[in-house]
């Protein structure tokens, strides 16, 4: 049984934690917001870079010539994969869906006897990834200093996988990241940008067969505007990614506050009782004392 | 019959710009300028470093951008940038930046002559920018 004072300490030390916590979840819900719109506003730029490509790959007959990173090399031995992760925990299950989703496609490929080679984006992802797949990291990027998500910092790391590419380092290229959905709810995604993926999720329009003219021709526009893509569909995760850590770490702040409230709650009821129970020995005692006399 | 189109201009942050009242944009394609009128052919083309003009009924208003991609379909012209900013509140200390980092660029050996170009051009129109 813990002593008057330990209980007493202990509720102290509860509720100051509770404050921090508190104050994290209004951080994160204040960034939040801010987030979240950054993304809002970033989506038109990639939904019209993705309509452009789709116009453009329709057009193009050559497949063979078409270029790579568009079709690919021809092969699959070596994949490279991007991990996004937070630089910064304390955000609930954001980093380690995003490693779980990326181990068990690191896992498959090993099995599969094929080169695995990472890139890990955020030191969380770094730190969780160095003690089993250290060798297979070949970067290591983290954009702890700046501040906001901008394009600038996504096309580093797209201009990285270009000069990869162009080295023939890798064959198939895939991103993981964590798509927002909702306050509460963040999906791990894979997605794979080399080669660009047959378009599934988009709205198929291809009832409308636009004749583009092009100019230069299409093979010039596609070989300009498919590194570009590459940092865009980048930069489009790391907002998502911004999104969901906010989010995620709202929701798990708000969980530590109210579970710290419990905890609270429980250690005062406990505190109150041994209270009163040393109230009633001291009465007890001096009861009998008096009816001895 | 009104003459007038849509374009919308948007760089990754957000949407830079979008107007429903325009009657004439003037675009630097990388094989020349391409002046744009309502009822043009859908075309795809990418952006040199250039201004772009955009003439509404009231006004007219120029950007320079580095480089992009334009597409116009259905009466709606999207241009896709990751560098714009407006001629008006153009800063003289980036333009003249640029200016000197695009010429230490062109100072390097090793660079095709379609860089060459496109350097040279950036350097041209940046000049005249910081002229006015």
């Amino acid at each position: 049984m813990p002593s008057l004072d330990d209980l007493r300490k202990r509720i102290t030390s509860v509720k100051s934690t509770q404050k921090i916590t508190k104050a994290m979840k209004m951080v994160a819900a204040a960034k939040l917001r801010k987030a979240q719109e950054n993304a809002e506003k970033g989506r038109p730029y990639s939904e019209k870079m993705n309509n452009v490509i789709l116009n453009l790959s329709k057009s193009i007959t050559d497949k063979e010539n078409a270029p790579k990173l568009l079709v690919g090399t021809g092969e699959e031995k070596v994949h490279l994969c991007i991990v996004l992760t937070a630089d910064r925990g304390l955000c609930g299950g954001f980093n380690t869906n995003i490693i779980k989703k990326a181990k068990s496609y690191f896992e498959k490929i090993i099995s599969e006897n094929k080169t695995l080679k990472i890139i890990t984006v955020g030191s969380k992802g770094y730190d969780q990834l160095k003690r089993q797949y250290k060798s297979y990291i070949v970067e290591n990027i983290s954009f702890k200093e700046s501040k906001n998500i901008n394009y600038f910092d996504a096309d580093k790391v797209g201009k990285i996988i270009i000069e990869k590419f162009e080295k023939n380092e890798f064959d198939v290229c895939a991103i993981f990241y964590n798509k927002f959905k909702n306050v509460i709810t963040q999906i791990p995604q894979e997605q794979q940008i080399v080669p660009l993926n047959e378009n599934k999720d988009d709205k198929d329009d291809s009832g409308n067969d636009n004749d583009y003219e092009f100019e230069p021709d299409e093979d010039e526009i596609l070989s300009n505007l498919l590194p570009k893509n590459i940092s865009t569909q980048i930069f489009k995760a790391m907002l998502e990614n911004s999104a969901s850590e906010q989010g995620s770490r709202m929701t798990a702040m708000d969980n530590a506050t109210r579970n710290a409230g419990e905890l609270v709650d429980r250690l005062t009821i406990e505190y109150n009782r041994s209270r009163q129970a040393a109230i009633t020995k001291e009465l007890i005692e001096i009861i009998s004392g008096a009816e001895s006399l | 019959m009104s003459n007038l189109f849509n374009i919308d201009i948007v760089n990754p942050e957000q949407s830079f710009l979008s107007k429903d009242n325009v009657f004439e944009v003037v675009i630097p394609a990388v094989e020349g300028e391409i002046g744009i009128l309502k009822d043009h052919i859908p075309i795809i083309s990418f952006l040199k470093p250039g201004i772009i003009r955009v003439f509404s009924e009231s006004e007219e208003q120029s950007f320079y951008v580095e480089d992009g991609i334009v597409e116009f379909k259905d009466n709606t012209l999207s241009v896709l940038t990751s560098s714009i900013f407006d001629l008006k509140d153009a800063d003289k200390n980036f333009v003249s930046e640029s200016i000197s980092s695009a010429e230490a660029e062109l100072s390097k050996d090793n660079i095709d002559d379609q860089k060459r170009f496109l350097l040279n051009h950036k350097v041209e129109v940046l000049k005249s920018i910081s002229i006015n």
